[in-house]
Formats: C-alpha cells, sequence, structure tokens
C-alpha cells in the first residue's frame, strides 16, 4: 500500500473517530494528528499527558508502575518493598527483564518480589508497624542490602499511613539508606507521574548523601548514562561504546546500578539522557544544583549512534573526540555489513509503533537505517516535550496517537495496513492473530541487547525474522484464501 | 506564579521551562539584563509574556518564580 497523503490521513483519523459518541469524539480528536513537520510546536497539533477516557482500552500503568517498577526496581543492591496488598508487587515482578550482574538473594534483589502483603487488619488499624518489622527483619535475612526503598499502592495514601516517619526510624535503625516513595497508583494520569515522584525522592532522600565528601577520586571524563534500564543488556551495549571512546562511566540509572552511583552521581562532568520522559527532572535538579550540564543521546542504529557519539564527545577535548570517531570507524566494518545483509530484504517495510518514553520517537532511525519507514508512532503517557522531539523525526502526513485506545489502534492498522507493528504484550495477540507481523518493543520481546552498535545487529535481525517469517502466509485458513475459493468454483 | 527553570542553552540565550506545564521555550527578550540588575518582562518565542521580580543577576540554571503577564493563547 503506497503511502498516504495528509488528506486520506485526516479521513482516516474522522473515520476512526466516527464511532465515539459526541463528547468522547471531541476528546479524542484532541489526542490524535498528522505529522507535520513544518510545526515547530507540538501543542499546535496533539494533546497529551491527559486523563484517559472511561470506558475505552488504555494501555497505559500507573504511578506504582513508573516508580517501583521503571526507575526504583532495577537498583539492584536495595531492596524494594511493595507496600501494600500482594498483586501489585507480584504482578510487577521481574517482568521488564532489567539484567543485571550479582547473585540473587545475596547481594542483588532484582528479580525478587518484597511486600508487606496487606490484609483487612492492615487497612483497619494501619500498616507502619508492619512495616518498622518488615524493615528489621530484611535487616536480619539480607543483610548485604544496600538500602531499602518502600514503595507505596493506593492504600497507603488511602488509609493515610506515616511511611516517612518510618522511614526516618527505619534508618536510624539500620544505619543505610530508607527511602519512602509516595507513588501511589492512583496518582496522576499514568506512570508518567510516578517517574517524577522517583525523581524527587532520588533528590530528596539519596542524592545530597555524599555532598562535601571528596574521597571520590575524579577524573575529568566522568559521566552518567541516565535513563537506560539494561532492558535485555541495553546498558552494557551502550557502556561499552563510551568506554571505548576515552569515557569513565560512573554511574548507571538505574538498569543495573547501584545506589553508591547514584549517591556518585552528583561528581560526574555530564549527564548523558537516554529515557528523557522518565529521567529529565532529575537531570534538570543536578543541573541546577551541581551545574551539571546534560544532553540527550540516542543509541539506536549506527546512524543515530554516530551523531549521539559526536555530540557526547563535542562537551570534552580532543582526546574524546578522536575516540568517538575511532570508536564509529571500529564499527563501520561490522554495522555496514550488517545493513548490507538485511537491508534488502526489509526494504521498503512500513512500521507503526506505539510504546512509551523514549522509544516511538529514538527507535525511528534504527528502522530507517534498514530502509524501512515509520508511518504512525505514539506514546502512552507521553507529554508535549516529547511531540516536540518525535515532529522533526517522522515522516509528514504521518499519523501521531497519543494514549491511542485499544480500538483506535486496531482500527488504524487495519486501514494502513503496515508491515510490522512495535508495541507491548497487551497488544501483541491481537495483531498477530489479525495476521500482521509484531514485536514488542517494550521488552525487545524477550530478545536484545538493542542499543549500541551490538544491539543493531540483534534488532536488524529481529526484525527480519519477524517480517519475513512464513508463518504470515498460513494464517488465513487454507479454504478461505482466494485461490481456494477459485477452486470450489471449478467443483461447483 | 509558576516556579520557572532558567538556564542557558549552548547559543548563550534564555531557557524558560515550566515543569508542571511541560512548557519548554526560549526567551526572545529580557526587559532588564545587565550587569546590576536582572528579570523584568520575559516574552517568550510562542508570544507569552512572564515577569520576575528585578533581581541581581542571578547564576544560571536557576529556579525563580514567575507571573503570568498575558496568556498567548488558552
Amino acid at each position: 500500500m503506497a503511502a498516504l497523503t495528509r488528506e486520506e490521513t485526516e479521513a482516516l483519523i474522522q473515520e476512526v473517530l466516527e464511532i465515539y459518541p459526541e463528547q468522547a469524539k471531541k476528546d479524542r480528536a484532541k489526542h490524535l494528528a498528522v505529522n507535520d513537520q513544518s510545526l515547530e510546536k507540538s501543542n499546535k497539533c496533539i494533546t497529551s499527558n491527559r486523563k484517559s477516557l472511561p470506558g475505552v482500552m488504555t494501555i497505559r500503568g500507573c504511578a506504582y508502575a513508573g516508580s517501583k517498577g521503571v526507575v526504583w526496581g532495577p537498583i539492584k543492591d536495595m531492596i524494594h518493598i511493595s507496600h501494600g496488598p500482594v498483586g501489585c508487587g507480584q504482578y510487577s515482578r521481574a517482568g521488564r527483564r532489567n539484567y543485571y550482574v550479582g547473585t540473587t538473594g545475596v547481594n542483588a534483589f532484582g528479580t525478587m518480589n518484597f511486600t508487606s502483603d496487606f490484609t483487612e487488619k492492615d487497612i483497619v488499624f494501619g500498616g507502619d508497624k508492619k512495616l518498622a518489622k518488615i524493615i528489621t527483619e530484611i535487616e536480619g535475612l539480607f543483610p548485604l542490602h544496600k538500602g531499602i526503598s518502600i514503595q507505596s499502592e493506593c492504600p497507603i495514601g488511602l488509609i493515610g499511613d506515616d511511611i516517612e516517619a518510618v522511614a526516618k526510624k527505619g534508618n536510624k535503625e539500620i544505619n543505610k539508606p530508607v527511602v519512602p516513595v509516595r507513588c501511589e497508583g492512583f496518582r496522576g494520569v499514568s506512570q508518567s507521574l510516578g517517574h517524577h515522584i522517583a525523581n524527587d525522592a532520588i533528590r530528596d532522600w539519596v542524592l545530597e548523601n555524599r555532598d562535601g565528601d571528596d574521597s571520590f577520586p575524579t577524573t575529568p571524563y566522568d559521566v552518567a548514562v541516565i535513563g537506560d534500564y539494561n532492558i535485555g543488556g541495553d546498558a552494557w551495549a551502550s557502556r561499552t561504546l563510551l568506554e571505548e571512546m576515552g569515557l569513565r562511566v560512573v554511574a548507571q540509572w538505574s538498569g543495573d546500578g547501584t545506589i553508591a552511583e547514584i549517591e556518585k552521581t552528583p561528581k560526574v562532568k555530564l549527564n548523558l539522557i537516554h529515557c528523557y520522559r522518565s529521567m529529565n527532572y532529575i537531570a534538570r535538579h543536578m543541573e541546577e544544583k551541581y551545574k551539571i550540564p546534560w544532553i540527550e543521546y540516542n543509541f539506536f542504529g549506527p546512524t543515530k549512534i554516530a551523531e549521539s557519539l559526536r555530540r557526547i564527545a563535542s562537551h570534552f577535548d580532543d582526546t574524546i573526540k578522536e575516540g568517538a570517531e575511532r570508536v564509529i570507524a571500529r564499527y563501520e566494518a561490522e554495522y555496514q555489513a550488517v545493513i548490507d545483509k538485511y537491508k534488502p530484504r526489509l526494504q521498503g517495510k512500513r512500521v507503526m509503533l506505539y510504546i512509551g518514553g523514549l522509544r516511538p520517537r529514538h527507535v525511528i532511525g534504527a528502522y530507517e537505517d534498514l530502509g524501512m519507514e515509520v508511518v504512525g508512532t505514539g506514546y502512552e503517557f507521553g507529554h508535549n516535550d516529547d511531540y516536540d522531539r518525535t515532529i522533526k523525526e517522522m515522516g509528514n502526513a504521518t499519523l501521531l496517537y497519543d494514549d491511542v485506545t485499544g480500538y483506535e489502534f486496531e482500527e488504524f492498522v487495519k486501514k494502513v495496513q503496515p508491515d510490522l507493528v512495535g508495541s507491548g504484550v497487551k497488544e501483541k495477540y491481537i495483531f498477530q492473530k489479525m495476521g500482521v507481523p509484531f514485536r514488542q518493543m517494550h521488552s525487545w520481546d524477550y530478545s536484545g541487547p538493542y542499543h549500541g552498535y551490538d544491539g543493531f545487529a540483534i534488532f536488524a535481525r529481529d526484525m527480519d525474522m519477524t517480517i519475513n517469517n512464513p508463518c504470515w502466509k498460513q494464517v488465513k485458513a487454507p479454504w478461505k484464501t482466494a485461490a481456494s475459493s477459485e477452486a470450489v468454483k471449478a467443483v461447483a | 506564579m509558576p516556579s520557572v527553570m532558567l538556564k542557558k542553552n549552548p547559543e548563550g540565550k534564555l531557557v524558560f521551562y515550566v515543569p508542571k506545564k511541560d512548557l519548554e521555550e526560549v526567551a526572545e527578550s529580557v526587559e532588564f539584563d545587565t550587569a546590576e540588575k536582572w528579570g523584568g518582562e520575559v516574552v517568550l518565542a510562542d508570544g507569552s509574556k512572564y515577569y520576575f521580580e528585578p533581581i541581581a543577576p542571578p547564576d544560571f540554571p536557576i529556579t525563580l518564580r514567575a507571573k503570568r503577564v498575558d496568556s498567548g493563547e488558552e
């Protein structure tokens, strides 16, 4: 199918909106847009970060998901208590594949679930005593942990427990950081506020711990990788490139990260932000308080990697600039071979994305390196500044959809007929049953890493094996294909 | 009275950021921007205007309280 024109895309949006009642139509219309690269600001064309409509299927998560699942969860040497009923912690346990090095249960706790398992009694009489007991118990059972965070679930805010007081007392008792996080699920419209709350908790309870302590030897090439959650090993694939060009990565936020790294971050020279949405708050804070500049970078696909490496190097002296060129040159043969192999198989294929955080815009470059085209993209929980950054990355007259509903997404895919859809696990089976090749772009479909040059090779292979998989030809029942109906007619 | 985070971008222009509104905009003009005094009316690239109590030139980046003078839109 040829690319849609601006008028056709607008007509498509109108057609999809037709089914809604008046009020809902008016509301949803603001969240769907046709991309126009000439616009400077996204608020001219799209509304984002608003409450989802009741009655539609939204794909969003909650503040607890944003804090425990995204920001705090991957900090491996801390124990994160899911404070409240048992479900929230259990169903978010280890699902995000934030890889880490360490012995689980001894000095790393990433895939374990710690919960206060609230029951009626705790709701009625309050859970503070139980929380204090848990902190003592954790110290006894897991003496090598480096700190505790208390991730509030909805009831904590509703019954008004004073977790801050418990945290302060616990901190005195075990002499390790105990961080209360007020990330009750009902706060905000999506997980995005959870990221913000988690960032603020780091700011208030962790970041200042080593202020005035200069015992950590610094170098002029210290950087921190912020907003890389090491999904399938992403942060490792990024880190090798940075170290190869001569930088010293002091901290990883927060994939495979530790609390010590986070405490040392105010000593770095430059903060590198990968996931802007979830961690720009802390970067801005550090810029103001510690005068550490920050830049966004993108390690998806060779074009963007080279661009980013050069941009990072421009903040340092010539040794790093040469280092960046050296790294790019060193991997050139490798990534060129990947492109030569897969581009002919993927050329001209069209992709629709619907993801969170940074990927709806960051992965576009990687697809383009393979000769593919992204014809629609959207954020679950993006804000205006995300869309500002997306408009220039996307082609003209492509679809933008914010907090898309299950129904809209299905209709868009039916009409646009992309060769690949990239979204999350809840969307995966719907589209596969529709016969559309699908990749989970949150967890890389149990593959990865996709960052860096090494990741690009895996990315290209995965896209090829999904799109060119022979199974898509078998999705239709043999008696329903055009050839078979001809045969039936012939027999009749 | 939004809290505004102000910083200089690489081109030396003032960048205006309001966290609550995801508003990130370059300031086109600042009423007072001398060695002794900074502040007054600030006009952003999108046309909206904010007012800062004039103070001694601050060390950017910094968070300051601003008053909205007129709403460019809404």
